[in-house]
């Protein structure tokens, strides 16, 4: 009996077993060698130093009226940072306008510091206040880590600003007749080696909207979801999307509300 | 039935009643929808660079399938859209329809041009492997469209000079210059119609895909 150890079935048996890592991992898809490179820089994401550095802005008497932002309400009531991520875009009372976290905190900005709204919006990405506002929304984001996107759609607004959205991510223009849904509309695609989100539905929903703001490893800062949207039509050959207009907004609606019930893992580091 | 279920039955449709209406008044029509998607589109974007406004502006073909979002068009509005697309192709007069597949290569790996941030004048590229796979020796390429490896191969075509291979020739080239003449919602851009790519470069980009020698067809 102890000879059949040795026989060639088993022994064929142990050399497969012997293989199976090695050819399992010649295997290994796209998908898993970015998955392992994410991870294998997670440990050090600087979105953790703009996260530190926004919690400090957030804090810190600032702009004409020299007032911090800690009496800002994103939507859970004045100074509540914590979940409030995973609820935008929504309705506010104040403004009557549905709102991304970006246009809310400009809209906190020119109410409780005296900064001029629109010309932050006007300012280029990375640069002036609008460097001020990335490290907040890394801070912001990060307060909702882990947690369930869940954005209300009790509003009418709320509902018109969804289908506004859905209209604006299949809409085919400029000329190469591309529009959001042409990259981000169908599981398992890839421009060059990248692979896309699909957008329309869970989990592609919040895989894609969920790691918005982002480090981003290629460009050594980090973007947040305005300033990613705004490539993608830089992309899509379209006209350029104003900084926290209604179009960009509607599309956060769209896609927040695609992503119900997925994590955010925002800010998250891309490659 | 006696005065208290006449009762019942009067406030049970009063209740569901009330539930639908208070289910329109929440669900937006589809023409309000409509109007402040305009609306939010029109002052939600602004001209940089060669990004123009008037590429806001859908056609006949853009339109339709915008509204599909992603689902199948009706089948005689998908016809339509593709016969008027087809009438748009513009063969090469002089009947040349192949050119350099090195050149072809390099177009079909360059995927600059028309964006905000690129210059007026320059060439563009066809952006070719964003969304296929072409040679084999390129492994980043996109699975947007379909896999274009021995394309003219495996479609046959030994000779693209040929009268056997006339049919695919001109098919290649309608596609290239115009996708929706085949396929309404394609997701290709239409090259030649959209003066994407010029006449020579899509005879580059043909012979990529049809010439013998091509890497497409090793």
């Amino acid at each position: 009996m102890k000879s059949s150890l040795y026989g060639p079935a088993a022994l064929a048996a142990l050399t497969a077993l012997a293989l199976f890592p090695l050819s399992a991992a010649a295997q290994k898809s796209t998908a898993e060698g970015i998955a392992e490179y994410r991870a294998m820089l997670a440990d050090g994401n600087p979105a953790e130093l703009y996260e530190a550095k926004g919690e400090l802005i957030w804090k810190q008497a600032r702009g004409p009226k020299n007032a911090s932002l800690e009496k800002c309400d994103l939507g859970k009531g004045p100074g509540v940072v914590k979940g409030t991520f995973v609820e935008l875009p929504r309705f506010f009372a104040d403004t009557r306008r549905v709102q991304d976290l970006e246009s809310r905190l400009l809209t906190c900005m020119e109410q409780l510091q005296g900064f001029n709204a629109a010309d932050i919006a006007k300012t280029s990405f990375g640069t002036g206040e609008q460097k001020t506002i990335e490290s907040l929304v890394a801070y912001i984001s990060g307060e909702s880590r882990g947690m369930s996107f869940n954005l209300p759609q009790a509003h009418a607004q709320e509902k018109l600003m969804y289908e506004v959205g859905k209209k604006v991510f299949y809409l085919r223009g400029g000329p190469y007749d591309f529009s959001c849904a042409s990259c981000h509309g169908e599981d398992n695609k890839r421009v060059r080696l990248q692979d896309l989100p699909n957008l329309t539905k869970e989990p592609g929903a919040s895989t894609g909207f969920g790691a918005w703001p982002a480090y981003r490893v290629s460009s050594g800062d980090l973007w947040s979801m305005q300033r990613r949207l705004n490539d993608c039509y830089r992309q899509q050959r379209f006209p350029f999307p104003g900084y926290a207009s209604d179009a960009t907004i509607a599309l956060g609606v769209y896609m927040g509300v695609n992503s119900k019930g997925g994590a955010s893992t925002a800010p998250a580091l891309k490659r | 039935m006696n005065k208290t279920q006449k009762k019942v039955a009067l406030l049970a449709v009063g209740t569901a009643l009330t539930v639908l209406l208070a289910g329109c008044a929440m669900a937006p029509t589809s023409q309000a929808v409509d109007e402040a998607t305009a609306q939010v589109l029109k002052g939600s974007f602004r001209e940089q660079g060669i990004a123009r406004l008037d590429r806001l502006k859908l056609d006949a073909s853009n339109q339709a399938c915008s509204e599909a979002a992603g689902k199948p068009l009706d089948e005689k509005l998908a016809k339509a859209i593709e016969e008027a697309n087809l009438k748009t192709v513009k063969f090469p007069l002089d009947g040349k329809f192949i050119g350099n597949w090195r050149e072809g290569e390099k177009i079909a790996q360059n995927g600059r041009g028309l964006t905000w941030s690129d210059k007026p004048g320059e060439a563009n590229g066809g952006s070719c492997y964003n969304c296929h796979q072409i040679s084999k020796a390129e492994l980043s390429f996109g699975s947007i469209g379909p896999s274009l490896y021995n394309y003219g191969k495996l479609r046959g075509v030994s000779d693209p000079a040929a009268a056997a291979s006339k049919p695919i020739v001109e098919y290649t080239w309608g596609k290239l210059w115009n996708a929706k003449a085949y396929n309404a919602c394609s997701g290709m851009p239409r090259f030649g119609h959209a003066a994407i790519l010029g006449e020579q470069q899509i005879r580059d980009v043909m012979a990529l895909l049809l010439d013998p020698q091509s890497p497409v067809n090793k």
